[in-house]
């Protein structure tokens, strides 16, 4: 018998209200976005009883589309790994092959997709989380530019990073599913334009680009982020490459050197943020209780003793990049990193239409491979990390397999050239 | 070794900062993996000033009252409560 996948945390179904765009089709909602009456843990113990009392923007969207939600999916702990094993409820595996990780840290959403357990599926998306999962299981990932999607009732791990967004089986379908998420909300002070031209979604329809049409595009191969890639993933996303410039895109090397410090900068700024933003928890108005007979400081410690040891080592990390005599060493310098990386970005981006680089430099590991050495793992978020430090939008769509395990295309575009990525993206998966 | 490697005594005095309960040996465990990942980063002294052009731009909107979280709601999570308040440790 085929092992069990574990896709979902709660397997619980919210029926759609009406015969809205979404009507008929399934969802799976990533385990750190807020469902009313449904318990939403973050894959922690921390929270492994807490039922939210309101619905995040995006749950009220899907529902009101007509969609039907299928249950709460497994994730890393907080968002916080690359291959949902640090989830408190067990890993989830990868349904191409039950031996290796899913990806992470939307590892459920994207192995319920590829599974058929689900049509569609939300993740978010801070260093990689929605296209790792997505690249690793064979599917369709979408990670929107910063501000195009509300994140209220998203529980917060790096708010400067992260974006909700779709996974699907194709690029159209992944857009439809974006379309009925994306937009302002009053909720998100990110997704407000009050004073410009209105919301970039108002305007946009974005299932509408899954033409195919690649006729004059201009796609930059990023060399920096296609030399670190293992050989086998290397070779199937230049053939993807191929395929595009067959179909009338033009290719042409370009290089970022800014990205090669993404993943120290990444890291700096993603646990400088999360040791604030988990500071939360102390189990008083949620969470497990630290006992009330200590002082407030023991009790507090004792309560955030049952985060899982990934957890903790980001809390650990931000809390050392942030304190007296680090800050200027880390996280002033993560900061100039992260404006060097954006800067390179919007001039390739006078260039070129789209960045493209394969998703994931490395194949899925095998369950239980990274998880003893958090370095290996965090070297793997290479070519996704560059993406959320520059706020950009981006997908991963399948470039086939290597080794009989999916490899995934990334492609990266300007600040809400949504558009332009799943254009492009749809002529791969076409 | 880098001059800014940590120690036991260094993860567990960042543990108190942070407030978070180690277990048996994570302390030893994480001094090991912070050696590595601070070595690492490392290279983040060689990247160059930038000048970040600011992006930020003030919205602002009247304040208007809304429906909020009943109280029971509010409360609906907390490990215990009493008359109607969350419960806390003490403070002193």
């Amino acid at each position: 018998m085929a092992p069990k996948l574990n896709v979902y945390v709660t397997e619980e179904t919210v029926p759609g209200a009406g015969d809205g765009p979404l009507a008929g089709r399934s969802v799976g909602v990533k385990d750190n976005i807020s469902t009313k009456g449904i318990r939403t843990t973050c894959g922690s113990r921390m929270l492994a009883d807490y039922v939210p009392p309101y619905d995040a923007t995006v749950v009220k969207r899907l529902t009101e589309a007509g969609a039907t939600i299928t249950g709460k999916t497994n994730m890393d702990e907080f968002g916080m790994g690359t291959t949902t094993e640090t989830s408190a409820f067990g890993p989830t595996r990868n349904p191409v092959d039950p031996t290796r990780v899913p990806g992470g840290s939307s590892g459920g959403s994207a192995a319920a997709v590829a599974a058929g357990e689900t049509d569609l599926a939300l993740g978010s998306d801070t260093g990689g989380s929605v296209r790792c999962p997505a690249a690793f299981c064979g599917v369709v990932g979408i990670k929107p530019t910063y501000g195009l999607v509300s994140r209220y009732g998203l529980v917060a791990y790096a708010n400067s990073l992260e974006q909700i967004g779709p996974l699907a089986p194709t690029v159209s379908e992944a857009a439809e599913l974006l379309d009925v998420i994306a937009g302002p909300d009053e909720r998100d002070a990110t997704t407000r334009y009050d004073d410009r031209e209105g919301h970039p979604a108002e305007t946009a329809t974005y299932a509408d680009a899954a033409d195919g049409d690649v006729d004059g595009l201009s796609i930059g191969v990023c060399t920096e982020l296609v030399e670190g890639a293992d050989d086998r993933v290397a070779e199937r996303f230049e053939a993807a490459v191929d395929e595009l410039v067959a179909q009338g895109a033009e290719a042409k090397e370009v290089s970022l050197p800014s990205v090669e410090t993404a993943v120290q900068a990444y890291y700096v700024i993603a646990t400088s943020e999360a040791s604030s933003n988990l500071a939360r928890f102390d189990g008083v108005r949620y969470g497990q209780s630290g006992g009330y007979d200590d002082n407030w400081n023991q009790a507090f410690a004792d309560s955030r003793a049952s985060f899982g040891p990934e957890v903790k080592r980001r809390i650990l990390l931000g809390t050392f990049a942030l304190s007296a005599g680090y800050q200027d060493r880390y996280y002033r310098k993560a900061q100039d990193a992260r404006a060097w990386i954006r800067r390179d970005f919007d001039e390739t981006f006078d260039e070129v239409d789209v960045v493209a680089s394969p998703t994931m430099p490395v194949l899925p590991f095998e369950l239980g491979e990274s998880l003893s050495d958090p370095l290996t793992m965090y070297l793997a978020d290479a070519n996704t990390t560059p993406v959320n430090l520059a706020n950009l939008p981006a997908v991963s769509v399948p470039a086939g397999r290597a080794d009989g395990l999916p490899v995934g295309l990334q492609l990266v575009g300007p600040r809400f050239g949504e558009k332009t990525i799943i254009r492009a993206a749809s002529a791969v998966d076409a | 070794m880098t001059d800014y490697a940590v120690d036991e005594d260094e993860v567990r005095h960042v543990a108190a900062l942070a407030r978070l309960g180690l277990a048996e040996g994570e302390a030893a465990e994480f001094a090991g993996q912070f050696a590595d990942i601070l070595e690492y980063f490392e290279a983040l002294d060689e990247v160059p000033e930038v000048d970040a052009e600011p992006e930020l731009t003030n919205v602002l909107r009247p304040d208007e009252v809304d429906e909020g979280l009943t109280q029971e709601e509010a409360l609906q999570n907390a490990p215990e409560t009493e008359d109607g308040r969350f419960k806390g440790p003490r403070v002193s």
